[in-house]
């Protein structure tokens, strides 16, 4: 049922944990439909992501979706961070069950909570379209 | 790499024993039981004997057991084939809220085609109050369906009880009895059913063969119409083999079976987990035992336990491609987030107490593992 890849990530998932002070935090998902995530970023020098980390409640691919995208978001800055796409985490997984590809939409909302928290905290300009991508994960998760 | 099964209520393992039984009759003694040569008597004898020995075991009279292919195909056609024979009667069923999917799913289906129907909820343990179906009951009830354990939760139904209230307003009685049948007494006459569903797969039987139990002179519509096998209820090429494990199966529950005393065992070791808690009734059946645990979710233990060799299953949401929590353990109050880490283990026949301990401490690393990944951590 899962790919290989996966199940790595679900067995030894990377950056797992909180970060203390962190620069931004992302809390997504509901806890009724059984998948909650807590995301946890360190921006440096020219917006880069130095640390992330999340906390995850959750089935084997909202885990292994959460442990892949902050492998791919490490040491990135926030603007390529945020063009990442559901597909690519897919991808870098080999694949999820058809029922499980919400874990990944569910990682992409968790990592732009977590960016537009960063801004908003340093009084930064928020993009048109994170705006819009706040209402509506704000709104799915009441 | 060590392997634990205690998943028996999903499947269990064919009884050497059992297929012993059955190994004549795939290449000796294959013929069709409705062929008059030798061979085709051979088979019926077979047959016959077979469904002597299941008649038995339940109290019922040989002309009364239906072999089927599986516990989903009795339990389809005892609501759609008592929901067509019937209908000039009434066109009223009443169900619990807790039935396996294949019926809820026949319910439905007839709900689509004409028919009501009533789901009579469940206490916080599962358990059907008679009272409740009692209430339900209009003068257009034809049929009642009710489980006698419950898959998830091992709980068992007042059979007995509703039985009797069914009869005094003459009203048909069915009972799936895939959990139950060797593990609890089941006995057509005692439990006052009508009709009555078991399973060879959950018995050390094989796959591909059940049983629906039709009390003499129960109108019943077939399903599958053909050569008229099964007293011309279900026409088919008979299971010859299947039927013969099914009843081998039921011979060896002769023997006693020691599985009270090690669910003591596996219970008390699972709860001395911090944020676990038993969702099973005290007074289930021994082999089923569900429990959750605080901030994890309940496919991820599965997968983190079948690493370890160990399979158990899981009520949850993330099981399926539902997205809901299981519809059982809603039913008995339990919030959807405690639904979600729900975990059932299930014991058997060949289950020891070693297996026991290491699936407990596998367990205690795997829950503490996810917790640390937890947002929710605060047991």
């Amino acid at each position: 049922m899962y790919s290989k890849k996966v199940m790595e990530h679900f067995n030894h998932p990377k950056n797992m944990g909180k970060i203390d002070c962190p620069d931004g935090v992302g809390k997504v998902g509901n806890i009724i439909c059984g998948d909650v995530m807590h995301l946890y970023i360190k921006v440096g020098k020219n917006d880069v992501i130095e640390d992330i980390k999340y906390e995850t409640f959750g089935c084997v691919a909202a885990i292994s979706s959460s442990s892949m995208i902050t492998e791919m978001v490490k040491g990135k800055t926030i603007v390529e961070a945020l063009k990442i796409e559901k597909n690519s985490i897919i991808d870098s997984l080999e694949g999820l069950p058809k029922a499980k590809i919400h874990c990944s939409v569910l990682a992409i909302d968790a990592l732009s909570e977590s960016i537009y928290d960063y801004l908003k905290k340093n009084k930064r300009d928020i993009p048109d379209f994170l705006e819009k991508r706040h209402k509506i994960i704000v709104k799915n998760s009441r | 790499m060590k392997k634990i099964y205690l998943d028996y209520a999903a499947t269990t393992p064919v009884d050497p024993r059992v297929l012993e039984a059955m190994m004549p009759y795939f290449c000796d003694n294959f013929g069709n039981t409705m062929s008059l040569h030798s061979f085709g008597q051979k088979a019926r004898m077979a047959l016959d004997e077979s469904r002597k020995t299941v008649a038995n075991f339940i109290g019922a009279k040989p002309e009364e057991i239906i072999f089927t292919s599986s516990a989903t195909e009795s339990n389809n056609f005892a609501l759609k084939g008592i929901a067509f024979a019937n209908e000039k009667k009434g066109n009223h069923i009443i169900i619990s809220a807790i039935e396996h999917a294949c019926i809820m799913e026949s319910a439905k289906w007839l709900g689509g085609r004409g028919f009501k129907i009533t789901y009579v909820p469940v206490d916080r343990f599962g358990v059907v109050n008679v009272d409740d179906v009692s209430k339900a009951i209009t003068k257009e009830t034809i049929l009642i369906s009710v489980m006698h354990v419950n898959n998830e939760l091992g709980s068992i139904q007042p059979i007995a009880e509703i039985g009797q209230i069914a009869k005094e307003n003459n009203i048909y009685f069915h009972s799936d009895c895939a959990q139950s049948l060797g593990k609890i007494p089941v006995n057509v006459n005692d439990l006052n059913v009508d009709l009555l569903t078991a399973s060879g797969h959950k018995i050390y039987g094989p796959k591909g063969i059940g049983i629906l139990f039709v009390k003499r002179g129960v109108k019943i519509e077939p399903l599958l119409n053909g050569g008229g096998q099964e007293l011309g209820l279900r026409s088919s090429t008979s299971n010859v083999a299947g039927a013969v494990g099914f009843a081998k199966a039921l011979e060896l529950f002769n023997q006693e079976e020691k599985i009270a005393e090690l669910r003591e065992y596996l219970c008390s070791g699972v709860l001395s987990i911090p944020g676990s808690r038993l969702n099973s009734p005290k007074t289930g059946v021994p082999g089923i035992l569900n429990f959750s645990f605080f901030g994890v979710e309940g496919e991820a233990i599965t997968m983190r336990l079948d690493i370890d060799g160990i399979a158990v299953s899981t009520g949850s949401a993330c099981s399926s491609s539902k997205l809901t929590a299981s519809h059982v353990l809603l039913a008995t109050g339990m919030k959807p987030e405690e639904a979600h880490g729900s975990l059932r283990v299930s014991i058997g026949r060949w289950t020891t107490k070693e297996d026991i301990d290491y699936f407990i401490k596998s367990l205690l690393k795997n829950i503490n593992q996810l917790r640390e990944i937890s947002p929710f951590k605060n047991v």
